[in-house]
């Protein structure tokens, strides 16, 4: 039986807009993946304890309110605490360009910009979920 | 095996990485499982099921509130129907339990139904033997309770709360329906709404006609609002009181070896029907009796009986 791909979408910070990330988890299981779906206003420290528990391969954080680049890093280092070393986070929402590259460096892998189109995460998703075999 | 005892030392982390091999079918799982099996029976273990968006989760979320102050640690299993179009999955029942995400003595973990071998139900009662063998005290499993396949995850429970609620319309095309046989505890959520002790006073009505006499076998019937926080000490006193009894009248017993007796068959036939479709692979056997069936040269009873034997054989001599 191939090993079913699980992925947490989830929404940090203070924004109430989760259409975007229901959008996306909705899109995610058509593609045939599992999603856990947790809601808004979660705090690194649940987001990386849900991860650890749900097992996910990935973990795609979606955020419209411009806190992105103190809460991502912060969700990703909390995550390797947690004992999640393979899990690969990406990010989404509205994201200055300039700040994409600090967000790589901090190891979110790859930002998704409102208007990306779905096949762009399901391509991802598809070339990245071997290295997080187990 | 490390990750057993990484299972048994309580790590989180392990424990997750657990499920992930029962989940896919992992080569080690049968080694982890007997690994751990010597650890379990110490749990006490809850399923809770109902129609879709009776406030399972609702309620849970509660649960794990008041089990969590009398000391309890807590682990749950959420199971998802999976899509069967595309067999992924939508997990959203934590949503509704996510203020426990950082308790370190809650553990959640959201399962879809599809794809398991010997059905979600085996998964299931691996998964509870994990959570068990970890230490956690009180195991709640959470299904949707329609269909065959989720009354057979819940049957896994020691306990099965079997939440109706008001408004469903098909209310007593339920209780016809024999889905009132799996509840041991009944629980009439949502009773901020108006028809609520008009449901009551049905569920009441059929249990009256199950038990006519003995009070002692009658199952308990609260009411809960999830929404209010309402009546839920008056359940759990009752879901308590319950499980004391069936423990100390050998229920409990009976139950469990009515679920090892129902894994041990799941998991021989699973076992079995691997081995078949192994047998028809091998020289391509299958094509060779379609053929000789086909072209009229044998009957198929007599030589599906003739085959069955040397396939016996065979396997008994390996
Ligand atoms: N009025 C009222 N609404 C409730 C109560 N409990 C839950 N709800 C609402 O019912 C809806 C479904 O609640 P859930 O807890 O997700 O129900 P569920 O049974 O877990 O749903 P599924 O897992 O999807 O089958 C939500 O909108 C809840 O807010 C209650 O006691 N009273
Ligand atoms: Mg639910």
């Amino acid at each position: 039986m191939p090993k079913r791909i699980r992925i947490l979408i989830a929404k940090p910070g203070l924004d109430g807009h989760d259409r975007g990330a229901k959008y996306v988890a909705r899109a995610l299981k058509d593609a045939g993946y599992e999603v856990i779906y947790t809601g808004i206003r979660q705090s690194p420290q649940a987001i990386a304890k849900t991860a650890v528990q749900e097992d996910v391969d990935f973990v795609g954080l979606s955020l419209l309110s411009g806190a992105h680049n103190e809460l991502f890093p912060e969700v990703v280092r909390l995550i390797r605490e947690n004992g999640g070393e393979n899990i690969i986070v990406f990010g989404g929402g509205v994201i200055p360009d300039e700040d994409i590259p600090f967000l790589k460096e901090q190891g979110v892998e790859v930002v998704f910009t409102p208007g990306a189109p779905m096949q762009d995460i399901i391509a991802f998703i598809e070339a990245n979920k071997e290295r997080t075999a187990h | 095996m490390e990750l057993a005892e990484k299972v048994l030392a309580g790590e989180m982390r392990a424990v997750a990485r657990a499920i992930s091999y029962i989940e896919n079918d992992h080569t080690q799982k049968e080694e982890l499982i007997d690994t751990l099996y010597p650890h379990c029976g110490k749990a006490a273990v809850w399923g809770l099921t109902g129609p879709p968006g009776s406030g399972k989760s609702s309620l849970l979320d509660h649960i794990i509130d008041r089990e969590r102050k009398r000391g309890s640690t807590v682990a749950v299993i959420a199971v998802d129907p999976s899509s069967p179009f595309s067999g992924g999955a939508i997990l959203g029942d934590r949503l509704r339990m996510q203020k426990h995400a950082t308790d370190s003595g809650v553990f959640i973990r959201s399962m879809a139904s599809r794809g398991h071998l010997g059905g979600v139900a085996g998964a299931t009662a691996d998964v509870i033997k994990v959570l068990d063998a970890a230490g956690f005290d009180l195991i709640i499993i959470e299904t949707i309770g329609v269909g065959q396949t989720e009354i057979d995850v819940v049957e896994m429970a020691d306990v099965v709360l079997l939440l109706l609620v008001p408004g469903l319309g098909d209310e007593i095309q339920a209780l016809k329906a024999g889905v009132m046989e799996i509840g041991d505890i009944f629980i009439i959520n949502k009773s901020d709404r108006d028809d609520a002790d008009k449901v009551r006073a049905e569920v009441e009505y059929v249990l009256g006609l199950k038990y006519t006499d003995d009070d002692d076998e009658r199952n308990p019937v609260f009411m809960t609002s999830a929404k209010l926080n309402e009546g839920i000490d008056e359940m759990l006193a009752g879901v308590h009181a319950y499980f004391d009894k069936i423990s100390n009248n050998g229920w409990l017993e009976q139950k469990r070896k009515k679920r090892i007796a129902s894994e041990i068959k799941t998991i021989l036939a699973a076992k079995i029907k691997n081995e078949v479709e192994r047998y028809l692979r091998e020289d391509n056997l299958l094509e060779h009796w379609v053929e000789q069936i086909y072209k009229g040269k044998r009957s198929p009873y007599a030589m599906i009986n003739e085959k069955l034997q040397s396939f016996a054989w065979e396997y008994h001599s390996k």
